[in-house]
């Protein structure tokens, strides 16, 4: 405690830098990512065999891992380490590519609807309102099913179109808020255009939020894709995806173990460690919330 | 009350309206129709595959198939499945109820238990107890719902094998119990799926709670109830608690469409026949007027539930129906 921090410290930018790398959950989930993503990078060096070759379909199918398959084969005699590692590209490309895309669509239509107001945020947040109360997965499901097994730029734009509804909600309650406070009346008042008074001072308040939504955002996308290659109308076969290589093994659990389970820590290992990040991140963002170790009543004056 | 009733019914019935639009929309637009898919056969004509065309009503124009779709669908006519050889309300009519259950028992067990989890948590904040309880229960969150019941699946139904890994009831011996065995064996198989829902669930609802009661905790009447001498323990339990509990019930309503979600995967891997493992099981035989019905009836669910969540809110909670 001592004599008291003045304000900007508390709240100011380097205090939410020092905070975020003072979290153990921030530096275990980049160490994770950043291991997750070389190895999808790299893969083509990294991964023994091709991962759509079948090997030797007569000796090779469904074989428990060994020295020359550390993580076995699959039912099509294809090196499940191989298809892991080509898995990861598919998982991450998805994720980064469709929250990209949701977050710049759902920001632009947040900060609309709460910038204009009047009967376009009407409009706007009903049917933001009612896309929320859709199950996301039966939407994808439905697409997915009724256009057969998609490439990666369709379900890429799937998995964008049905993802940017809570953004623009979050978006538009900070823009609505931040409309009335001083800076931005004293910027009205001074001649800022409107579009001056959007991107230089609605924008950068609305940039933490979006990138706490957006890193949880990835996880649930990773999530769904995963799901729809589970059932069977993720990407188009013979690609590998980590939910496809649990279904290849799906109808035999109790045999093909291994088909189940790497593939499965996987998408655990890199979702954990996004929704890690996202926690931490809203934590150093908002200081309102608990902070860690101390007394909860004292919260206010932390 | 009434009023507010009345605006949360409208925005229900927006839903209803749009879900019933795009899922109309989506079948239109997806390459082939229902009966090139379901007449796919060698032996069939084009003339033949018109034919049924003209008898669905498929060769109209797209306006009035819609409305006669609305009318049918509002009507609870929702087709012909073409994998069941049955009318899609008879099957839907049969998986429901199971769902119902199997997801009526899940929401009821997490809430219990990630409202424990939460108090537990908030009890000491930054305690070990909180950060440990913390992890875990963001692992459960970002657990692929399948994989984890997979992985139950093979743990207790093929390791170690105490429960019975799919169905509702032993296909075979079921019909040769007595009453209290027949209630044992359906008990039996609702343990697993009913177990992983649960847990998943938690996850979810145990994170919101515990952030509902840290929005509570500083506030000046929780400073009174720790100055006047209680316990820390005692005020979150007796006074934290009941303040952040009605968030929970709108966060029911809000979490209702992921839990349908993790429904389906449940009731795919453990092969509980409700509506998940149909929608499932549609989508492998591309059975397109299943699919959306079972979509259509989901969506619906969910909206319901969501409204009563919120009604529920609204009669507990008087500055709801205000504001």
């Amino acid at each position: 405690m001592g004599s008291p921090a003045p304000f900007a410290s508390i709240i100011g930018p380097r205090r939410t830098f020092s905070r975020l790398l003072h979290d153990s959950r921030t530096r275990i989930a980049i160490v994770v990512l950043l291991i997750v993503a070389l190895s999808a990078v790299f893969a083509p060096l990294l991964a023994p065999y091709d991962p759509t070759a079948q090997l030797d379909i007569v000796r090779l199918p469904s074989q428990p891992p060994s020295f020359a398959h550390p993580m076995g084969t699959d039912p099509y005699s294809r090196d499940v380490l191989s298809r892991l590692l080509y898995g990861g590209r598919i998982s991450l490309s998805v994720g980064l590519g469709a929250v990209l895309l949701a977050m710049s669509f759902g920001i632009a239509v947040g900060a609309a609807a709460g910038f204009i107001g009047g009967a376009v945020d009407a409009v706007l947040m009903r049917f933001v309102d009612a896309a929320l109360s859709i199950p996301r997965l039966l939407v994808l499901i439905m697409v997915a099913s009724l256009w057969g097994s998609l490439g990666l730029i369709p379900l890429t734009l799937l998995m964008a179109g049905t993802g940017w509804f809570a953004v623009s909600r979050l978006v538009r309650a900070e823009t609505l808020a931040l409309r009335e406070r001083e800076f931005i009346v004293a910027a009205r008042a001074l001649g800022a255009s409107p579009t001056r008074i959007l991107v230089r001072h609605v924008l950068p308040n609305v940039a933490a939020p979006a990138l706490v939504a957006a890193t949880l955002g990835i996880a649930n996308v990773i999530l769904l894709e995963a799901g729809l290659s589970y059932l069977g109308i993720g990407v188009r076969p013979p690609t590998a995806s980590w939910g496809a290589i649990i279904q290849d093994g799906a109808e035999r659990v109790s045999d093909l173990w291994w088909l189940t389970l790497f593939p499965g820590l996987a998408i655990l290992v890199t979702v954990f460690a996004c929704n890690a990040l996202g926690d931490a991140l809203r934590d150093a963002f908002d200081p309102r919330q608990l902070p860690r170790g101390t007394d909860a009543t004292l919260a206010k004056e932390a | 009350m009434r009023r507010f009733v009345a605006g949360r019914l409208a925005q229900a019935v927006i839903v209803v309206f749009l879900v019933t639009t795009v899922t109309f929309l989506l079948v239109h637009l997806a390459p082939g129709d229902p009966i090139s898919v379901a007449l796919d056969k060698p032996g069939v004509t084009e003339a033949v595959r018109q034919q049924w065309r003209e008898s669905f009503g498929l060769d109209r124009p797209l306006g009035e198939q819609y409305l006669r779709w609305v009318g049918n669908a509002a009507r609870g006519e929702l087709g012909w499945s073409f994998s069941f050889r049955r009318p899609v309300r008879d099957v839907i009519a049969e998986a429901l109820p199971r769902t119902l259950l199997l997801v009526g028992l899940s929401v009821v067990f997490s809430f219990a238990l990630g409202i424990v989890v939460a108090v537990l948590q908030t009890e000491r904040p930054g305690g070990h107890r909180d950060r440990w309880l913390g992890r875990i229960l963001l692992l459960l969150y970002s657990v692929p719902d399948f994989w984890l019941a997979l992985v139950v699946l093979l743990l207790f139904a093929y390791r170690v094998p105490i429960f019975p890994p799919s169905g509702i009831v032993d296909p075979v011996l079921h019909d040769y119990m007595s009453f209290s065995g027949r209630l044992a064996d359906r008990l039996r198989h609702l343990v697993l799926p009913v177990t992983t829902l649960t847990l998943l669930a938690t996850a979810a609802i145990s994170r919101h709670q515990r952030s509902a009661l840290a929005e509570v905790m500083p506030s000046d009447w929780m400073r009174t109830a720790i100055a006047k001498g209680l316990s820390h323990r005692r005020a979150v339990r007796r006074h934290a608690l009941r303040n952040a509990l009605l968030p929970s019930i709108t966060l029911a309503g809000l979490y209702l469409p992921a839990l349908a979600a993790g429904a389906l995967f449940v009731e795919k891997v453990y092969s509980w026949p409700g509506m998940g493992l149909l929608a499932a099981n549609a989508i492998v035989a591309r059975d397109y007027p299943l699919i959306t019905a079972s979509v259509l009836i989901t969506s619906v669910a969910v909206a319901f539930g969501a409204l009563l969540a919120d009604v529920a809110v609204a009669a507990a909670d008087p500055r709801v129906r205000v504001s």
